[in-house]
Formats: structure tokens, C-alpha cells, sequence
């Protein structure tokens, strides 16, 4: 299906060029010069991919975006299983983020562990006139008493908090104390803060700092007898499972993993991450801070990882490795060999069938890169990536180790601009969030969630790389891409039939 | 290992393998500082009895697992069912991601909707600018026929005014003169998604009735004998408007549905993205002043539009999201007084197939209890047609619901002998239900997906009507309104039933004397 196949690099330039021309022509001049700004094709051995990014999206284009809120309740806190998280403000923030993540835990939903249900303020018109702090504070009052095993409550701002002048942070400081120390975390991650979720991150890693690090008493007891072995999994949120099935790898190679941000995290798991020998870090893009934060204050170095698809895997594990002994060198050797029949017996199956297939990505602040490498193992090539919210070091990362000579980039893209591309590229998968699936399967273009895995997963580790494999032979190969055009309607077939 | 190649291994059944429960269970012990095992069953405990549901009631600031969205929603719904209609929600970005995601999870289709992306400085100067460029923006690259405005709670908080922005964009040439542009202030901190419903639904109706936000003469009514129709908030519309367009049709009566988008979320896979189809026309919103009657199936969806239409001197009727035969019946002869036109054979038919159903299935769902929640109107469609097959709707709780709702449930169960039991719970959440399903028992659960929390709580079986439905698929195609309707959700509730009772009694030797063939 794909034209990219049989055409030049050059060539291949050259189309991709004249395509962002043709879609800047649908734009106001002054929309067209902003957005040019963000669309480019990618020249191999530059160190960036020559776009702007993370910077405001603009009116009216229909931006796939969210908000700070989204990044800082939906990605970071929101995970953090034993802690009540309020949804602060009107209904709405909360109640369309409720569990829609598919951030996988074990616990007692509703009685010590909280993630898949929606507290909010459900602020009325009183609240917005009168301020709500009071409100708030009555809140935590009722929490206590109806969930009295939680183990902290954060306090995520949705937007009219900001503009009408609450003091959160007297709010939460006040319980605190009253609660006998409780961490209490406000978190001013209202959804104008920014331009996209980046911001949130960055926010919800700041109170982290600020609430959970900065409060611990330095001379408290120590949870556990230290090791040698012991890493924290920094920035995987256990979508489908993905921290578990990253978590296996490092603890056969010898390694001891204390702490999951945040999927399927706890609060102790927060506190007891300075005690880590080496932060392995996921999503760059979400949780950099605070590792940078913990290397500065704690002495934790970190490494950055990449557990999509074997070639990505394996370099990583030897990576993380090399922060270790020979124990753990040896470690990851023996974990790389023990899947190595795993692995080839997946790619032995699915290669086949996707070799030379084309994909076009458009996620988040990672992705778009990351998984790359789990599509070249399966034979398959990425002609076209973008993210949401990523800055300039993102892009940076993907020049230089991900994308090849050619590839459309596409950053913060518009519904139009990702709608013409597709269109014109004809990829044999497009790989996006929910609010696009449709619009490309209705094209006939198979597509995959790659936020929430499509809700299957994981797709972190061996493990999830099998699901993965299978997953994208299952999207691509499926019968009823063939029977998206009536047969009638369809030239090459109504040829065939007149021919009969 | 457990993963393998030939036979891949989901999540679902992955994580069962013995490495992962293992490493699970030592995460905890290790390093989760987990609560006492006994402890937690303490609370768990606790949390049944009547003594925790006292407490739960006496919450007077915490809303926990709320069954309502938020008002904007409501405008999206509204505005996506106009012509090449394209919604535009004045405020910040993140909100209108996450009206899509969520109309595209329960219908699994596309939903096009832009943001004036609001951010930081225009908290601070106001978003004007926003509005201009938007606008701008919107339509050179989407070429709708009409941009629907409404806001989030920034732009409200602020309090930006629309209608002096709009005139301003129009100024500043970012829409010519004379484009249509509807509008409707959404504040999220007001009401739910069927107050935005409303809002947004008046503003399309006003703006064209009454002036274009004085830029023409209103409208002058000239009485026809067509009937307009709104459907309301609601998570069938594609199954429920068609199956309306159908009994309009049988009868024969003209007829306008205002906010049609039974088209633009049912769009066919055929290599086409169409990003509008259907709806109603601009001339067909016009025109409906002259209607003789507008109907309404949703009377908390409408009540500051019907008041409105009223004030356009057409009758008004509201009703309460039919199921029930006697709903039906009502809805039709109304439609018959209305029009003065006989009810068709063809449907008469159609209520003696559903009361058949009924008498052939009754003995199944007689004197069975249910908890009922979702919006107000389907809660009370639901409890009337519960009511009809002698069932019982011991416990009807709407988020949403407020104090005139509360008194129209209540004479509903005053009205049977089967209501004498029953409860109507105004403002609740699903926390409360799920204190409500442990004190006060009930066979079956009625609700949205969110329900299936519960369901897995309480063991209460639940029944999936409402919305959002995310987890099962294509509900949204199959009508709940008209006979056709009842049907379906007659055998929705037998399906349950009767697969409960088959779970119940499968265990060889043991149970399975009631594992019945036949019933
Ligand atoms: S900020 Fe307001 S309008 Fe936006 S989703 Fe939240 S409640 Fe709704
Ligand atoms: S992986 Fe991507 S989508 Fe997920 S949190 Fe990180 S940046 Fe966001």
C-alpha cells in the first residue's frame, strides 16, 4: 500500500516537502507562518528535527493537546495508588480522566488503594464566588473519615482554582498538621498553566519535591536493609502492565527495584527512591526533574532506557548494567539470552507479515521516538512522527538516535494537517490517541492507540514485545481493512468481476 | 516463562503466571509499607454496614465517583447535530481533549470539536484574541457552515462575554458579517451536561429565532403543522433518532429534530473520513418557528428551551425519556392529538409485539429490585417501565437530579403498588449507591459503565444502560424509545437475568438442579 516503498530518499524529501507546503495553504497567513514553524522534514545527521516546539498551540486549529491537569492528575499523581487524589474544582477534569488511563495496580479499591475512582470538589457557583478553601478543607475532613486508610491526599487544581485566589497551600498545610503530619500535596497544575500536559509534569515533579522529599524526616528509620542492587523505575505508568513486565527483567538480572513511578506506586515507594544506586528512567520527558532533582540532592544518578522491542531492550539492560558489577553485567546477559528464543520465535512469526509495512506515530512526549525500534524489529518503518508536548531535548533524542533520512515531523500537529498527511502518505498503520483512531479507520488506514495500548498491553519488556508484535499483525492484517470499499465501488475489483 | 509466540498471552492472563504474582507480593511486602491485612478487612467491613452509610450521608463537601460531566459536554453534543457544524469551546485546550476522548469512547467515532486554546496571558488580558484568531483559524481550515461557541470554566471565571467578543471578531474580519455563529456561556460550576445541553440548545434556537444576536429581524412565526423534536442528552441518539424518524414517517407528520447527530457519530468505514454528515439544516432551524409543537423526550434536558419555544407561542410538551408502553402511548397520542393525524396500525402493532414480550417474559422480572442511577430523565423513563413489569425500583439515584425531579420520581411510585418500596436520592453519588446496594439489597444494578465498580463491590449484577458505555460496544445503535425501544431494553434486563441465574447454578453436583434448558 505504502508509495514510500519504491521511492528514493530524495524523492521521498521532496513529496514530504511539498506536502507541508500544500497543508500550510489552508491556514490565515499569519497561522500558516506560526505553524510552518512546526512541520519539517528530518535531515539525517542534524542533532534536532528542526521544529519549535513546546510552544503555545494555537486558537481554533483543533489541537490534539490537553492540559496541565492532565499531566500532572492524569500522568504523574494520579497513579500513586494509596493516596486520595482530588479532582479539584467543577465536575467535569475528573470525571473525564476517571480511570481512563488503564494505569494497572494491586489493592483494595475504595478501601487502601484509590486510583480508578473519581474524588472532586464538584464545585458550584458559591465556590467559584466565595473561594473554596473552605470547602476544601471540610473535603479532607470527610476523606479521613470515610478512608481512613489512606495514606496521603494531593490536591490537583483544575483551572478556576488559580483564578480565583484559593490558598491550597494553607489549606494542605493546615491538615497536614492537624492530620499529625499527613502528606498533604497541593499541587497548582491548573489546566491554563503552560501549554500542554509538558507543564503539569513538571508541576506534579516539583511537589513531589517540595510535599513528599522535603517533608521526610531525615532521621527517620530505615524501611529496608539497603543494597547494593537497588533501582527505581522512574516515569512508567503501568499502562496495561508495562511496569511489571520492565520490573521482572531488571529483578532476574540481579537488580533489586524498590520504587514504581507511578504506576502501581505508593507513597513509601516515593519516599524511599533516594535510597536507590541508579534511577532507571522511562518517560524522559514526564519525570526528568525529579531524577535531575535527585541526582543533585541525593547523589542518585540515572539512565535513561528504552524497553520497546528486543534490539532496544537488550541495549538498555547492558546499559543499566554498566552502572553495575560483573554480577549484574552477567545478569543482563543471561536475561537477553534466556528471551532470545522468545524473541525469535515472535519475529520468526510476525516479521513476515509486517516486513516493509510503513507507520506514521503521533503521541505524547516519548513515544514517538521510543517505540521505533520495537517497529524495526518487526521489519517495519516509522515515515512520520510528532509529539503532543515535546520540548527541543525530545527532539534532539530522536535525530540523533531514532528517526531515519526523510521522516515527516509533525510537532503539537493540527486534526487538518495530521488528516491531509495520512491521507497523502497512505502508511499501512498510523499510531495515535483515541480522538484520531476513528478518523483514520474510517479512511480505511489501520490504526493503533499508543496512549493506552488499544487497551491491551503491556508493551514494555519481552514480555510486552510478544503482545506488541502480535498486536500490530492483528491492526494491519486484518480482514476488514479489504472490505472497507464496497466491491462495486471498488475499481480493482470491479475490473476483476467485469473480466469474469 | 509464561509468554510465548504461538499462543501470545494478554495482560489479562500474563500477570496470573507464578513470576508475576511473586514479584507482586514482594513488591508489597518489601516496599509498599502496605496496611495490615486484617485491617483492611476491618475496613472493608465497615464500609457495609449501616453505620458507614450514615457517615457517607452526612458528607456535605466530598463528592466521590459523581455520575454527571460537566456543562460544555452538553454543548458539544448539541452542536455536532447541526449541519457541518463545528463546536468551538472558548477557554483552555485541556477540556475539549477531553470531551473527545470521551464522546469517542462510548460511540467509537470521531468527534470534531476546536479550542480557542486559552492559556496564562488571557487568564490576564481576557481571550479575545483567542476568539479572533480562533474563529479565523476554524474556518479557513474546517469550512463549517456554522461555529457553535460555548465556554469552559476559565473563560467563565473571567468571564469573557461572548457575544461582545463574537461582534468583535466580526469587526476584525476573522468571520465575514454574516456567519452564524450561536452561542451559549457553559459554566461547569452550574448544573451538568444536560444544563449545557439545554443552554446550548436555546442558544442555537434563539440566535436563529430571535435576531442573530440583533444583527436581523427576528423571526415572525407563520403556524405550520410540523412538529419539532429534541431529543435531549443522550447516549442513544443514533439508535433513538432513527427509530424517531421512523415512527414521524409511519405517522406521516412533518417534523424538524432540532440537534440531529444520529449521522455524524454512526459514519461508515469506506475510505472516507467525513467529519460532518448530517444534521439539521440552518434552513430547517429557521423554518422550525413555525412549527405547530415541539416535543421534547427529556424534560430536564429542556428546561429553559422549551420555555423559550413556548414563548414563540408553539405548544410545548416535555417528556421523560419514554421506554415504558405507557410512555409510548403517551408519546403518540400525543404526536396524534398534536397532528390531528390517527395513530398508524403499523405501530399499534408494534405496542401489542412489546406487550406480548412482556406478558411471555414477566414472571422473570416480577417482584425482582433494582438500583437505578443516570440522568434524571432515564431514570425515570426506566422506573416507569420497571414499575410496568412489576418490578421493583427500590433505589433511583440521579447526580444530577434536584428537587422537582425528586417530587416527579416520588408520584411515580406513588402511582403503584409496586413503588411503595422505593427510593429516590436527588444529588447522590455512586459512593452513596454503593452504600445503598450493601444496607438495602437489590437484585439488579442499572447504570452506566462506571457501574461495573459496583457491581465487582457489591456483587450486585449490573445492567449497562446509560452513559457512558465505554466497555461494551455498538449499545448506542439500538433504540430505547418507542416500542421498539422497550423491546430492546426488556431483553437487555432478560439477558441479565437469566445469565445470572445460569451462573448461579453451574456447579455440578452442587447447584445445578436449577440449570434449567428451558425458561
Ligand atoms: S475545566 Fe471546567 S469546563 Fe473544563 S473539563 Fe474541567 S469542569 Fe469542564
Ligand atoms: S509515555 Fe508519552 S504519553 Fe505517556 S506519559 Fe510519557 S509522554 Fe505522556
Amino acid at each position: 500500500m505504502s508509495v514510500a516503498n519504491n521511492e528514493s530518499v530524495a524523492e521521498i524529501k521532496a513529496r514530504n516537502k511539498e506536502l507541508i507546503k500544500e497543508v500550510l495553504a489552508v491556514y490565515p497567513e499569519k497561522t500558516a507562518k506560526r505553524r510552518a514553524k512546526h512541520l519539517n522534514v528530518h535531515d539525517a545527521g542534524k542533532s534536532d528535527c528542526g521544529v519549535k516546539s513546546n510552544i503555545k498551540s494555537i486558537p481554533g486549529v483543533m489541537t490534539i493537546r490537553g492540559c496541565a491537569y492532565a499531566g500532572s492528575k492524569g500522568v504523574v499523581w494520579g497513579p500513586i495508588k494509596d493516596m486520595i487524589h482530588i479532582s479539584h474544582g467543577p465536575v467535569g477534569c475528573g470525571q473525564y480522566s476517571w480511570a481512563a488511563r488503564r494505569n494497572y495496580y494491586i489493592g483494595t479499591t475504595g478501601i487502601d488503594t484509590f486510583v480508578t475512582m473519581q474524588f472532586t470538589s464538584d464545585f458550584q457557583e458559591k465556590d467559584i464566588v466565595f473561594g473554596g478553601d473552605k470547602k476544601l478543607a471540610k473535603i479532607m475532613d470527610e476523606i479521613q473519615e470515610l478512608f481512613p486508610l489512606n495514606n496521603g491526599i494531593t490536591v490537583q487544581s483544575e483551572c478556576p482554582i488559580g483564578l480565583i485566589g484559593d490558598d491550597i497551600e494553607a489549606v494542605s498545610k493546615s491538615k497536614s498538621k492537624e492530620f499529625g503530619g499527613k502528606t498533604i500535596v497541593p499541587v497548582r497544575c491548573e489546566g491554563f498553566r503552560g501549554v500542554s500536559q509538558s507543564l503539569g509534569h513538571h508541576i506534579a515533579n516539583d511537589a513531589v519535591r517540595d510535599y513528599v522529599f522535603d517533608k521526610m524526616d531525615p532521621n527517620r528509620p530505615a524501611p529496608f536493609e539497603s543494597s547494593p542492587y537497588d533501582v527505581a523505575i522512574i516515569g512508567d505508568y503501568n499502562i496495561g502492565g508495562d511496569a511489571w513486565s520492565s520490573r521482572i527483567l531488571l529483578e532476574e538480572m540481579g537488580l533489586r527495584v524498590i520504587a514504581q513511578w507511578s504506576g502501581d506506586g505508593s507513597l513509601a515507594e516515593l519516599e524511599n527512591t533516594p535510597l536507590a544506586k541508579l534511577n532507571v528512567l522511562h518517560c524522559y520527558r514526564s519525570m526528568n526533574y525529579i531524577s535531575r532533582h535527585m541526582e543533585e540532592k541525593f547523589g542518585v544518578p540515572w539512565c535513561e532506557y528504552n524497553f520497546f522491542g528486543p534490539s532496544k531492550i537488550a541495549e538498555s539492560l547492558r546499559k543499566i548494567a554498566s552502572f553495575f558489577d560483573d554480577k549484574i553485567k552477567e545478569g543482563a546477559e543471561r536475561v537477553i539470552a534466556k528471551y532470545q528464543p522468545l524473541m525469535e520465535a515472535v519475529i520468526a512469526k510476525y516479521r513476515p507479515r509486517l516486513e516493509g509495512k510503513t507507520v506514521m506515530l503521533y503521541v505524547g512526549g516519548l513515544r514517538p521516538r521510543h517505540v521505533i525500534g520495537a517497529y524495526e524489529d518487526l521489519g517495519m518503518e516509522v515515515v512520520g512522527t510528532g509529539y503532543e508536548f515535546a520540548h527541543n531535548d525530545d527532539y534532539q533524542r530522536t535525530a540523533q538516535h531514532y528517526v531515519k533520512d526523510g521522516t515527516l515531523i509533525y510537532d503539537d500537529v493540527t486534526g487538518y494537517e495530521f488528516e491531509k498527511f495520512v491521507e497523502k502518505v497512505q502508511p499501512d498503520l498510523v499510531g495515535s490517541g483515541i480522538k484520531e483512531k476513528y478518523v483514520f479507520q474510517k479512511m480505511g488506514v489501520p490504526f493503533r492507540q499508543m496512549h493506552s495500548w488499544d487497551y491491551s498491553g503491556p508493551y514494555h519488556g519481552y514480555d510486552g514485545f510478544a503482545i506488541f508484535a502480535r498486536d500490530m499483525d492483528m491492526a494491519i492484517n486484518a480482514p476488514v481493512w479489504k472490505m472497507a470499499k464496497a466491491p462495486w465501488k471498488d475499481d480493482s475489483n470491479s475490473k476483476l468481476l467485469a473480466a469474469e | 516463562m509464561t509468554q510465548n509466540a504461538d499462543h501470545v498471552l494478554d495482560h489479562f492472563d500474563l500477570f496470573r503466571g507464578p513470576e508475576y504474582q511473586e514479584m507482586l507480593a514482594n513488591k508489597k511486602k518489601m516496599f509498599e509499607n502496605p496496611r495490615d491485612e486484617a485491617e483492611v478487612e476491618r475496613v472493608r467491613e465497615w464500609a457495609k454496614t449501616e453505620e458507614y452509610k450514615e457517615l457517607n450521608f452526612k458528607r456535605e463537601a466530598l463528592t466521590v465517583n459523581p455520575a454527571k460531566a460537566c456543562q460544555p459536554l452538553g454543548a458539544v453534543f448539541v452542536a455536532v447535530g447541526f449541519e457541518k457544524t463545528i463546536p468551538f469551546v472558548h477557554g483552555s485546550q485541556g477540556c475539549v481533549a477531553y470531551y473527545r476522548s470521551h464522546f469517542s469512547r462510548h460511540f467509537k467515532e470521531p468527534t470534531s470539536c476546536v479550542s480557542s486554546s486559552m492559556t496564562e496571558d488571557a487568564a490576564v488580558f481576557g481571550g479575545l484574541n483567542n476568539m479572533i484568531d480562533g474563529l479565523a483559524n476554524t474556518l479557513s481550515m474546517y469550512k463549517p457552515k456554522m461555529i457553535a461557541v460555548s465556554t469552559t470554566c476559565m473563560a467563565e471565571v473571567i468571564g469573557d462575554d461572548l457575544n461582545a467578543f463574537i461582534k468583535t471578531s466580526r469587526e476584525k474580519g476573522s468571520i465575514p458579517e454574516d456567519y452564524p455563529v450561536p452561542f451559549a456561556h457553559t459554566p461547569a460550576f452550574v448544573g451538568s451536561h444536560i444544563t449545557g445541553y439545554d443552554n446550548a440548545m436555546k442558544g442555537i434556537i434563539s440566535y436563529f429565532w430571535d435576531g442573530r444576536a440583533g444583527t436581523v429581524e427576528k423571526l415572525e412565526r407563520k403556524p405550520n403543522d410540523s412538529i419539532n423534536f429534541l431529543g435531549g442528552f443522550d447516549g442513544y441518539t443514533v439508535g433513538n433518532l432513527r427509530e424517531i424518524k421512523r415512527i414521524f414517517g409511519e405517522f406521516g407528520i412533518k417534523y424538524t429534530i432540532l440537534g440531529d447527530n444520529s449521522d455524524v457519530w454512526d459514519t461508515p468505514t469506506d475510505g472516507e473520513y467525513r467529519m460532518y454528515d448530517g444534521g439539521t439544516t440552518i434552513e430547517e432551524t429557521l423554518e422550525a418557528v413555525n412549527a405547530k409543537a415541539t416535543i421534547s423526550m427529556q424534560e430536564y434536558c429542556t428546561e429553559k428551551t422549551l420555555p423559550l419555544i413556548a414563548e414563540h407561542g408553539q405548544e410545548v410538551v416535555a417528556l421523560n425519556h419514554p421506554i415504558s408502553v405507557k410512555g409510548t402511548d403517551n408519546f403518540l397520542m400525543t404526536l396524534a392529538r398534536i397532528s390531528g393525524k390517527e395513530i398508524p396500525e403499523s405501530l399499534a402493532r408494534e405496542r401489542g409485539r412489546l406487550v406480548d414480550a412482556i406478558a411471555d417474559s414477566s414472571a422473570h422480572i416480577h417482584g425482582k429490585k433494582f438500583a437505578i442511577y443516570g440522568d434524571p430523565d432515564l431514570c425515570y423513563g426506566l422506573a416507569e417501565f420497571l414499575l410496568e413489569l412489576g418490578a421493583e425500583p427500590t433505589t433511583v439515584l440521579a447526580t444530577n437530579g434536584g428537587k422537582a425531579w425528586e417530587k416527579k420520581m416520588q408520584a411515580l411510585f406513588d402511582s403503584s403498588p409496586f413503588g411503595k418500596n422505593c427510593k429516590v436520592y436527588p444529588g447522590k453519588d455512586l459512593w452513596h449507591m454503593r452504600s445503598l446496594l450493601f444496607t438495602d439489597p437489590v437484585d439488579f444494578l442499572i447504570g452506566n459503565t462506571y457501574g461495573k465498580y459496583l457491581e465487582r463491590d457489591t456483587g450486585t449484577p449490573l445492567i449497562r444502560i446509560g452513559f457512558p458505555i465505554f466497555d461494551r460496544h455498538h449499545k448506542h445503535r439500538y433504540p430505547v424509545w418507542g416500542y421498539q425501544g422497550g423491546m430492546n431494553v426488556l431483553v437487555t434486563i432478560l439477558d441479565k437475568i437469566f445469565d445470572t441465574i445460569d451462573l448461579a447454578t453451574n456447579v455440578p453436583a452442587k447447584t445445578d438442579y436449577s440449570f434449567d434448558i428451558i425458561r
